[in-house]
């Protein structure tokens, strides 16, 4: 996934590349299987929803913090919703402590967008007073233990993460004193959108890389798909592809969705 | 308080097609492409596309600083897209946010598989897209711009890589969306591809489209990176094109 960390030994990227051409790949999955979703059960955070969820090796666990505030100017009858990515230092020898990279933020972003665009969460049932206080919910992606496509670890924990939220109901009295009730309300997802992230290695496309794979792949791609089967976000990230390799990923990332749906729906 | 009101159309798209600055579905606003505008850049290159005006310039290959950035066997290649304060309605706070470090990578993804890096071992390449007006699409004039630049300035390339952006409003798929269709419009698809092979470099899509709208969204992105295409390389030639008349002249 990502370039800077692509020094990868040659003879990794012969084995993977020869397994490829023959069909297999390292883990012995088929080029569309997913690896296995595992979710942990238990509470390890105090926010309002939380995921902590494996995708193979990989580890990530996402909070759901909820406040109230002013909406924005632009959008005084929508809620507000921040995410954030953390690559932790604990989850790979090649991430490093401090600001969010450009990696961080891409990674936070795509999954952001595959939500927004598929309207996702119900904004304006964020919105108490209109255009004065709104909730905002801040989805914290935490990455634990990288072993490749943090892409759709970090949408499937994110989505069960603000399917699972309760969130503590707020009035505003007749004074405008803000009063928090011990009623929570729970967030209303319309719909799930998942994304697939694919590799390109040879002129092969695989589905959910492990870190291997990343690291030796020619081209990347991530598709969101909502309920209807609709394309809702895309980033292509580096390397080049064909027209009809985009829509061959397309067409597998459509077939995907409900078992993966149905993962996050039992999860929630 | 901004001194701005932004105004919703109310109509994005008549019936039957027409857009609010007038063009039909498939129609891209004015394009023009200059080439090799700075004096100091080892190449550049400015766009004017819409309402967009944007430059780009490319320094290297040269001496990477910091060191430990150095790649032994290629090029280093490095992007910044940055948006002046004065580009946009709004005054926008100087320096990077959230939304440029992503442009910045994805245009410099887009434009990376063009360069034969490994002409280059140890050095860097430099790519600065500086968008001094925005009026939507910023980010495909800026790696048609970049292209030029890098083309300008004499880099090894496989081919140039020109971009669009495509989107859906309503029913309707339409080709370069304009300001009101990036704001309200319900999908926005930019693209680039490296010519001539046209293998997709950039990307990105906001918003839903049924599989059919898709197919034919990446068709006329297609068709019109085709004409962009057509534009960059008269552009790189314009130039020398004076050139060869003022010599015919004197002959």
């Amino acid at each position: 996934m990502f370039e800077s960390e692509m020094l990868t030994h040659n003879l990794l990227k012969e084995y993977v590349k020869d397994l490829v051409s023959k069909g297999q790949r390292i883990d012995g999955r088929g080029f569309q299987d997913y690896r296995p979703i595992e979710v942990k059960e238990g509470t390890f955070t105090k926010a309002e929803g939380e995921a902590w969820i494996k995708l193979g090796n990989t580890q990530v666990l996402v909070g759901v913090k909820a406040d109230v505030g002013e909406p924005f100017p632009d959008t005084p009858d929508k809620g507000v919703l921040v995410s954030n990515t953390e690559l932790l230092p604990l989850a790979s020898p090649t991430f490093e402590p401090g600001p969010p990279n450009e990696n961080a933020i891409e990674v936070a972003r795509v999954v952001d967008r595959a939500i927004r665009s598929a309207d996702a969460v119900d904004m304006s049932s964020l919105v108490i007073v209109e255009g004065k206080l709104v909730y905002m919910l801040f989805l914290d992606m935490y990455v634990l233990d990288y072993d490749g496509n943090l892409e759709d670890a970090l949408t499937i924990a994110s989505l069960i993460a603000l399917g699972r939220a309760e969130i503590p109901k707020v009035e505003v009295k007749e004074d405008g004193e803000i009063e928090v009730k011990e009623e929570k309300w729970r967030v209303n997802l319309k719909d799930l959108p998942i994304n697939f992230t694919f590799v390109k290695i040879g002129d092969q496309l695989l589905l959910d890389p492990v870190l291997e794979e990343e690291q030796v792949s020619d081209a990347a791609i991530t598709l969101a798909i909502d309920k209807e089967g609709r394309i809702c976000s895309i980033q292509k990230r580096h390397g080049k592809f064909t027209m009809e390799e985009i829509l061959s990923a397309a067409s597998i990332a459509r077939s995907k969705w409900p078992e993966i749906a149905e993962r996050v729906r039992e999860a929630i | 308080m901004p001194l701005y009101v932004e105004k919703k159309p109310e109509v994005l798209i008549t019936e039957d097609g027409v857009r609010t600055d007038g063009r039909k579905p498939y129609e891209m606003r004015p394009v023009r492409m200059t080439v090799g505008i700075l004096d100091k850049a080892d190449g550049s290159a400015f766009i004017e596309w819409g309402g967009n005006k944007i430059l780009a310039a490319v320094f290297g290959p040269r001496e990477v600083h910091p060191k430990h950035l150095v790649l032994p066997d290629k090029a280093l290649v490095r992007t910044r897209y940055n948006m002046a304060p004065f580009s946009t309605p709004e005054r926008k706070r100087p320096g990077p946010d959230r939304r440029s470090v992503e442009l910045s990578k994805v245009i410099r993804e887009a434009l990376k598989p063009a360069i034969f890096v490994e002409n280059y071992p140890g050095s860097v390449i430099d790519i600065f897209v500086e968008v001094l007006r925005s009026d939507a699409g910023t980010r495909v004039a800026g790696v048609n711009a970049a292209s030029l630049a890098l083309a300008n300035a004499g880099i090894a390339m496989r081919g140039l890589v020109a971009a669009c952006a495509v989107g859906r409003v309503g029913d309707f798929v339409v080709c370069d969306p304009n300001h009101d269709e990036d704001m309200w419009g319900d999908a926005d698809m930019p693209m680039a591809m490296l010519m001539e092979a046209e293998e997709i470099t950039l990307l990105q899509t906001d918003g839903p489209m049924t599989e059919e709208q898709f197919r034919e969204a990446l068709k006329l992105g297609r068709n019109a990176i085709r004409l962009l295409y057509e534009m960059q390389k008269e552009a790189l030639k314009r130039p020398y094109q004076v050139v060869e008349r003022s010599v015919r002249g004197v002959v």
